[in-house]
């Protein structure tokens, strides 16, 4: 990586903006070259001073009770007296309206919450960003299942089935512990060309099969399904029939 | 109502005063009520900030059109070096003056990831921009910070 490369980096380097492979790269970077390291501390040293300026300004209550006092403003357009039915229904739409906003106005986490689907997405998905920060992916890096698989012995209360895709172009990157639905869990880290995924494992009592289940959320995938007494959750940013592809695989051991 | 904070925040750095800002927010929260439909799901809060970011944009040009310096996102290098300041002594003040000059794409980048800590992500959809030009625009606008501050430190 030359300077002028690291020069635009740095900053999603310091913002932890850049995925895995690009950190890393940064990081080898800044080794060798203090003046880029020098612009790495400079640039988080510019960050701590803009938070600790206090420098986001608040919404004065004036503000606040004036948007909370907008929503029957419209009643006073509609002078003219239409029929009974085509009142009713514009009502309706503007009710509907002004509901579906105030609620993204003064509730957005649960606003979000009901309209991205499960909980359980939400917090696989966030385990799988978690992860991408630099120095986060993997407690244990191969691509050797019989290194990654002994390695969770003893961390975890069952042993998962590790498998190796690399013919499939799916290789095995490493292992991880996480902590999801209330347990500790094991995360298997998979890459597909530049794309990185998250397989999260735990066991459960469910039936094997049954349909999996896709869910879109913030722009990332994430499948789930139970098998050979597993529960999977894969959770990705990249094309969902990519990530299908893997589930099929995964699904398919033994 | 964090969303509402964050609105407001955003009209008050492009807009510059507080009562522009209130106007500003005010009336994209008309705008959201009236164009509710326009939601479709995702980020709540960069669907907001999209809108209050439009208003004040319009706002500006018509208002403030002088400090609406236009900025060219192929150019990179027109901080040749602007050094890599401690800003360990910097007063707040100064440094709030000097996010104040930048070009407003400059100062909502700041405002956006620095301040209100959104993801490149969210800010090029409030922006309505490629990630790529967000982290471009940050670069730069923190190189005319770094700038401003290795400036003073030498007077």
């Amino acid at each position: 990586m030359t300077c002028a490369e690291s020069h635009l980096l740095v900053h999603a380097y310091a913002d932890g903006e850049l995925d895995v492979v690009r950190s890393l790269e940064v990081e080898q970077h800044l080794k060798g070259c203090p003046k880029c390291a020098a612009q790495l501390t400079s640039l988080k040293a510019l960050h701590t001073a803009l938070v600790e300026g206090d420098f986001a300004y608040h919404a004065p209550a004036s503000l606040r009770d004036k948007i909370r006092h907008m929503a029957p403003v419209p009643e006073r357009k509609t002078e003219r007296r239409p029929s009974d039915l085509q009142w009713f229904w514009k009502w309706l739409a503007l009710g509907a309206t002004t509901v579906a906003i105030l609620t993204i106005i003064l509730r957005p986490a649960e606003f979000s919450q009901s309209a991205s689907g499960d909980e359980l997405s939400s917090e696989v998905v966030a385990c799988h960003v978690r992860s991408l920060m630099p120095g986060h992916l993997t407690d244990v890096l191969s691509s050797d299942k019989h290194t990654v698989k002994p390695w969770f012995a003893g961390k975890l209360d069952f042993a998962p089935d590790v498998k190796d895709f690399t013919t499939q172009s799916f290789p095995l990157v490493g292992g991880r512990l996480d902590y999801v639905n209330n347990r500790s869990v094991a995360a298997l880290v998979y890459q597909h060309n530049k794309h990185l995924i998250n397989v999260f494992i735990w066991p459960t009592s469910a039936a094997t099969g049954g349909a999996s289940e896709m869910k879109s959320y913030h722009g990332y995938y994430v499948i789930s399904f139970n098998a050979n007494g597993f529960h999977y959750s894969l959770v990705s940013d990249m094309d969902q029939t990519e990530l299908k592809e893997l589930a099929g695989l995964l699904g398919d051991q033994n | 109502m964090p969303h509402l904070d964050a609105a407001y925040n955003l009209a008050r750095w492009l807009a510059g005063n507080h009562h522009d800002a209130e106007d500003i927010v005010q009336e994209a929260c008309v705008r959201a009520l009236r164009f509710g439909g326009g939601f479709r799901g995702g980020n709540s809060r960069s669907w907001l900030l999209a809108i209050v970011r439009n208003m004040a944009y319009t706002w500006l040009k018509k208002n403030r059109p002088q400090t609406m310096v236009p900025i060219n996102d192929e150019d990179l290098a027109e901080v040749e070096d602007p050094g890599t300041p401690a800003f360990d002594n910097v007063d707040a003040g100064f440094l709030r003056a000097a996010l104040g000059e930048l070009p407003a794409e400059f100062r909502e980048a700041i405002v956006l990831r620095d301040i209100e800590g959104l993801s490149y992500k969210e800010i090029a959809e409030v922006a309505n921009v490629p990630v790529g030009t967000v982290m471009s625009r940050l670069a730069r606008a923190r190189g005319q910070l770094q700038n401003y501050v290795s400036r003073k430190g030498e007077t």
